[in-house]
């Protein structure tokens, strides 16, 4: 009996300390970052080596961030549309149409300035859609958005019809120096990254907006009864993801400078998804870490080039992928924990 | 006439009408040879969509469908090469959709997880297993696989009921009687109307999610099964993209994504409406693939639409 009660005790205080470290939600993406880069140095010692070719920065620690970039900026988006108990499944969709546009608009010749807000202005477009279906229409967000995402590689193919849609590639050295140029020693998409996200943080941050679309997310109805007007506040999560998945689909569209509605940031809602879980954010809703998610971003990117430098084919991407979903859900369950915890106990006994 | 029955009402009203448009756009499209092959062309999608409908009534929601239609098939290609029988194959498919399925649903339960990121995951692994198994088309080249694709009733008119399509109608009587007139069928509608008073009331909880989903799990390995024998080839690719053809049919035929309404028999005629969609759009032949995306998408809206203002106008009334 007494000796029950120890075993019984020594796991409770075990499990409070695993518990109180777990809990914390940086130290998991933060582990797993660590580990695939201690994998990454044990496969190839030069992992960390950074060297400077042709006037820039080269090495895997500036590919990471650099790939990560795009997936990042439409996760970001998708970290706010999940805070308000949301989800945004037409992100590919909108980089597909914005890269229509851009190619349509760069071969009827107007200015690239221009055509960069032109484009911004589609993914304000498609998040006005999606935020008044939500927010308006009262609609499921995941079949709202759905209704985008089947439709708008179909829209992206009509609009590369515009132009006769023979020859989608492009050359534009504004959009191209800002998705592969660099700036000194650093790439511009890494520097265009940190603007939008001040611009982001500043926005839900420094002003009640972050605080209105968590206290949304987190109980619309009591949000609505304190006075904050739910609808609208839900309506901008779109359109902030809107503008977001916009932004990447410059990015991604000036990188291979070609307009590929079909295959374009295809399967990207699911990696931003993805980043966002890792980030520890609840799919339930009224949580945005906009810091956790670029981890999120970085832990996936990280988990692809470990992938290509270990030597293994690319195929197996996708099953190692799946295993960490797995891996961080199960962590992240406490009724897991505790059944493994009391597994760990009984052992020891 | 019951509520419950308008969105399927509906939904069969859009099917006749655009059968009709068709009718009237091309001569001989009205004939049960179209009608036919459309139940033919659709039935994987169609039976991998009735295991989905019972995931949503019940308020879930699956997204690795299309993943393990490709799945089955390259297994089956892979077992056919070493030389099993397709039967046999198929056969130990079905069993590993139900056990993988079951095994969902436990995680579902058990860790308190939203199933879309655990289905999620699921799409991710068994695409990646079909990379990992191999990354071409393999052909099935037992005799079973002929013999099935000639095998069908013959129809009034030129046309016959395909094997296939067969299947799929067993496969969807079966999906009526489980869903409607067993007590698991009852729990699920419970689950999906109000989860926390149908475990008050005592419904096995973990047993009827793990039901579910291994429903859920079987129907999409038997959809993809029907899709390696009528292509009688294992493609790592295929089915790409079904999980939204399958989830947008079950909407189309009435069922609620909030869960606790809708009807199994919906479904055959939302996935019909999509067949029928991109059959009308290969009988033009002047319109591209982006046709069919579009109009998917803007019929999807429209019975989205559709189904918020009746729930909206029924709901009201009897809280009223």
């Amino acid at each position: 009996m007494s000796q029950a009660q120890t075993t019984s005790t020594r796991s409770s205080s075990l499990g409070a300390t695993l518990g109180a470290i777990g809990r914390h939600r940086v130290v998991w993406p933060l582990a797993a970052l660590a580990l695939l880069f201690i994998v990454d140095f044990i496969i190839s010692p030069s992992f960390f080596n950074i060297r400077i070719v042709e006037g820039r920065l080269f090495g895997s620690l500036i590919d990471i961030p650099y790939r990560a970039a795009p997936t990042a900026l439409v996760a970001l988006g998708m970290a706010v549309v999940i805070g308000t108990k949301g989800i945004d499944l037409s992100v590919g969709s909108i980089v597909a149409i914005g890269g229509a546009v851009i190619t349509w608009r760069i071969h009827a010749g107007d200015p690239h300035l221009l055509i960069l807000f032109i484009a911004l202005a589609v993914g304000l477009l498609c998040g006005l859609w999606n935020g008044f279906l939500v927010a308006a229409l009262d609609i499921q967000p995941i079949i709202a958005t759905l209704i985008l995402m089947v439709s708008g590689r179909g829209i992206g193919l009509m609009i590369n019809l515009l132009y006769g849609g023979t020859d989608p590639s492009f050359t534009s050295p504004l959009l191209q120096g800002l998705s592969t140029g660099h700036i000194g020693y650093i790439p511009t998409r890494l520097l265009v990254f940190v603007f939008i996200f001040a611009l982001l943080w500043t926005l839900l941050r420094r002003t009640a907006l972050g605080l209105f679309l968590e206290s949304v997310g987190g109980n619309t109805a009591a949000a609505y009864l304190t006075g904050i007007n739910a609808r609208m506040v839900i309506f901008s999560a779109y359109v902030i993801s809107g503008l977001m998945a916009s932004s990447a689909g410059v990015i991604l569209t000036a990188d291979t400078h070609t307009s590929d509605p079909i295959s374009v940031a295809l399967n990207i809602e699911l990696d931003a998804i993805l980043a966002v879980v890792i980030g520890g954010a609840s799919l339930g809703g009224g949580r945005i870490y906009l810091g956790m998610t670029i981890l999120g971003a970085l832990v996936i990117q990280s988990l692809t080039t470990t992938i290509l430098t270990s030597g293994m084919p690319p195929e197996y991407n996708l099953v190692v992928k799946a295993v960490v979903v797995v891996v961080v859900l199960l962590l992240q369950s406490s009724n897991f924990r505790s059944l493994t915890l009391s597994i760990l106990a009984r052992r020891k006994r | 006439m019951n509520e419950k029955y308008l969105p399927l009402a509906a939904t069969i009203v859009v099917f006749v009408a655009l059968f009709a448009i068709g009718g009237i756009l091309y001569n001989n499209f009205v004939s049960t040879l179209v009608f036919g092959d459309l139940l033919a062309d659709n039935a994987f999608v169609i039976i991998a969509a009735i295991g989905t409908t019972f995931v949503i009534i019940s308020g879930g929601i699956d997204l690795s469908i299309g993943s393990m239609i490709g799945f089955v098939g390259v297994v089956m290609a892979n077992l056919d090469v070493v030389g099993w029988h397709p039967l046999v194959s198929g056969g130990m498919m079905l069993v590993f959709g139900l056990v993988y399925g079951a095994l969902v649903g436990l995680v579902i339960d058990f860790c308190d997880i939203q199933p879309f990121i655990v289905t999620l995951a699921g799409l991710f692994l068994l695409r990646g297993s079909c990379f990992m198994i191999n990354l071409d088309a393999v052909p099935i080249r037992h005799d079973f696989v002929q013999d099935f694709a000639a095998a069908s009733i013959p129809l009034p008119g030129e046309g016959e009921l395909h094997s296939s399509a067969i299947v799929m109608l067993i496969a969807l009587a079966a999906a009526i009687f489980i869903g409607h007139f067993t007590r698991f069928g009852a729990n699920i509608y419970a689950i999906g109307g109000d989860r926390t008073s149908a475990a008050l009331m005592g419904v096995p909880m973990r047993r009827t999610m793990m039901g579910i989903y291994a429903m859920g799990g079987f129907y999409s390995a038997l959809g993809g099964v029907i899709y390696a024998l009528y292509t009688s080839s294992g493609y790592p690719l295929a089915g790409t993209g079904n999980e939204l053809t399958a989830i947008a049919s079950v909407v189309l035929g009435g069922t609620l994504l909030t869960g606790g309404v809708g009807l199994v028999a919906g479904t055959l005629f939302g996935g019909l409406i999509f067949g029928l969609i991109a059959t009308l759009i290969n009988f033009n032949g002047s319109l591209n693939g982006a046709w069919i995306m579009i109009v998917g998408g803007v019929l999807l809206f429209l019975f989205i639409v559709l189904q918020r203002f009746l729930v909206g106008s029924f709901r009201l009334r009897s809280a009223a």
